[in-house]
């Protein structure tokens, strides 16, 4: 009775195990893909990229120093947002 | 009953008594045997059987740690590992049809004889057949099943930023060890280190008990770096922009936190690819920013007339008497390329003459002159810890002579190193305390040293004020929206012992004047287009990138936006070289 036992619940721990250790794999393989997705974003992001982007499909460019305007904290008291 | 009795004792009589003997000798020597085999197993040959039974279930595993990843201060990734595999073959091993091979060589992109001939040569026990391949790439390659040829998983650095940050960075070599740059510095650090474990493996191969860890892995630390990936950029674009318009041999740029002596850009041009290891030349992989040595010229004035005003030897509004330009001292003559009779020390700064700095210089003990330039940080690394970091040249007071004293007050016979005029600019960006550089982010405050009295140093960043403004050296460095103070440098360069007709072309400036947040410092080597001024060739750089970092920060306007005063071009004032 006593040794059905031990073999038991030795078959289940090894069970458990290979569950644990897949589970661990995954996250491993998952480190991988989350290092390659930031190598990706990081090329995307790339500020070369994104000027190009933004100068020529969207036609966007640097505001001339007259069409900024600073709000300062101090005198922004009441409607900061 | 007593026939029987009769019958069994004639029957034992009938037996001979060897028999018995040879039965108990045979016994007896089957228990030795036994016994001898049971020793034998148990005792003489039990470590080897036990490995073999081990061997059958038991594996030890490795367990990979990666490199760490170096990124920006806002996280972005600069330098990454990524998994890749490498394919070996083990000639001995090796069984492969012709058919097979082809395949092979198909995959791996290589001639198929050659790939033959290297799985095959039998003299070697290991050979690579190519590295690093993509993990898609090297699954097809076990899918062929060839006896004999293996995946080895490794590592491969990849650079995002490519060109821009190379020679900051560094790069690693095909086993992912740190050759230069920051992955040579923190290669301890960034290094993981593989650890090992035993296991119990069943007949599937998977692992079902977890037996003891031999070693831990240590996976390598994540490097955060004090650098602006958006700052760096512009600074890239720009230096490159100056270096191809004016037909220059190299440039190079750095902008510091003025608050905390961080490095927020570091650059370089020419540059090079660290994704592609070949194509590398030595010369491009330099970081001259913090290697490279070069006689500032007039960019140090600011230190000699600092250092004169601190000893209170001059006042700002003292009058020097600048010799109609032409200051004949030791036998050599100093000039000026706009002479005047008499300059105030500011407009020393700004009209950058010669004849007042040396002047000026001389009016110090050249111990006190020689200590105040040591103190700004000259002649000593500025302890950044980049490989290959030089200290500069500030040689030993005792063996000056009173001509050298002079120029060096407008930067000839000095050697400094772009980091570290940098810094020494943060004495006068922070009520004259000089700050300490570092190229990773800082969480703290910067603690420096109190260099200038609070009273110098914000009579020197006035003066250096006025070098922007028209009558000034650089009007080009004028930004809209921002105060500006900074100093232009042209200066010889030094061959063979002579100063030649190439130059170096330098600037170094501060912005919003009234509460300064970033220094940038641009030079560029030997310009041979049309201008070679420092405050036609590196000022446009300086406001080119300090204006991007001023919005890019959202740093408040200082001046009213039509501050800019663009100067007369007849009137352009060229520094004394």
């Amino acid at each position: 009775m006593c040794a059905l036992g031990v073999v038991t619940s030795q078959h289940r721990a090894r069970k458990y195990f290979i569950a644990l250790q897949s589970e661990k794999d995954r996250a491993q393989e998952m480190e991988v893909e989350w290092g390659q997705l930031r190598l990706e974003l990081g090329s995307l992001a790339l500020p070369v990229r994104v000027e190009k982007i933004a100068s020529t499909q969207l036609r966007m460019r640097v505001p001339q120093g007259k069409q900024i305007q600073f709000v300062r904290i101090d005198s922004a008291k009441g409607v900061a947002p | 009953m007593h026939h029987t009795s009769t019958l069994q004792t004639s029957g034992q009589m009938a037996l001979p008594p060897w028999r018995s003997r040879v039965l108990f000798v045979c016994l007896l020597a089957g228990f030795a045997g036994l016994l001898a085999r049971g020793v034998y197993l148990q005792g003489i040959n039990n470590g080897f059987l036990q490995q073999k039974g081990d061997a059958r279930y038991g594996r030890v595993v490795t367990i990979n740690a990666h490199r760490g990843m170096i990124s920006d201060r806002n996280g972005e990734p600069l330098a990454i590992s990524t998994p890749v595999d490498s394919i070996w073959a083990s000639p001995q091993d090796v069984k492969a049809t012709p058919k097979q091979i082809k395949k092979l060589a198909n995959l791996l992109d290589l001639n198929a004889a050659e790939l033959k001939r290297r799985m095959l040569n039998k003299s070697r026990d290991f050979v690579y057949l190519k590295r690093q391949l993509p993990p898609e790439l090297a699954g097809k390659v076990a899918g062929l099943g060839i006896p004999g040829v293996s995946l080895q998983r490794e590592y491969r650095r990849y650079y995002p930023s490519g060109d821009v940050t190379s020679q900051l960075l560094g790069v690693t070599n095909v086993d992912d060890k740190g050759q230069e740059g920051i992955e040579l510095a923190l290669q301890s650090r960034l290094s993981g280190k593989p650890g090992s474990q035993r296991v119990i493996k069943d007949r599937r191969g998977q692992i079902v008990e977890d037996v003891a860890s031999l070693r831990l892995p240590k996976e390598g630390e994540n490097v955060v770096l004090s650098l602006d990936n958006k700052i760096q950029f512009m600074a890239f674009r720009e230096i490159r922009k100056a270096v191809e318009e004016h037909k220059a041999k190299a440039g190079s740029i750095v902008v510091l936190d003025a608050k905390t002596g961080e490095v927020l850009a570091l650059t370089n041009w020419p540059s090079f690819n660290p994704n592609n290891r070949s194509n590398q030349e030595p010369e491009m992989k330099r970081n001259r920013v913090v290697t490279d040595m070069f006689e500032p010229g007039s960019t140090m004035k600011p230190f000699a007339i600092a250092a004169a005003l601190d000893l209170g030897k001059i006042k700002p509004d003292s009058i020097i008497n600048t010799e109609h330009g032409v200051y004949t001292l030791g036998g050599r003559t100093i000039h000026d390329t706009h002479p005047e009779a008499s300059l105030s020390v500011a407009q020393v700064i700004q009209k950058s003459s010669n004849v007042g700095a040396a002047k000026i210089a001389l009016l110090m003990q050249p111990k006190q002159f020689w200590q105040s330039l040591t103190k700004d940080g000259f002649g000593a690394r500025t302890g950044s810890g980049f490989p290959g970091e030089s200290a500069g040249i500030v040689r030993d007071y005792k063996k000056w002579r009173p001509i050298e004293q002079a120029t060096m007050a407008y930067g000839n016979g000095i050697s400094v190193t772009l980091l570290q005029l940098a810094r020494a600019y943060t004495a006068f960006a922070n009520s004259g305390e000089l700050l300490p550089v570092t190229l990773f982010k800082k969480e703290g405050p910067s603690i420096g040293v109190s260099r200038f009295s609070s009273a110098t140093a914000h009579a020197v960043k006035d003066m250096l004020e006025m070098v922007v403004r028209p009558g000034g050296t650089a009007p080009l460095a004028q930004i809209p929206g921002y105060r500006v103070a900074g100093k232009t440098g042209t200066a010889h360069k030094v061959k063979g012992g002579r100063y030649v007709d190439h130059y170096v072309a330098s600037f170094v400036g501060m912005a919003p004047a009234s509460n300064p947040r970033f220094i940038v410092a641009v030079m560029v080597n030997d310009p041979s287009g049309a201008a070679y001024y420092g405050g036609l060739v590196a000022a446009p750089v300086f406001r080119n990138v300090m204006g991007a970092a001023l919005r890019q920060f959202n740093v408040p306007n200082d001046a009213p936006l039509g501050n800019v005063m663009r100067p007369d071009p007849s009137e352009f004032i060229g520094e004394d070289v």
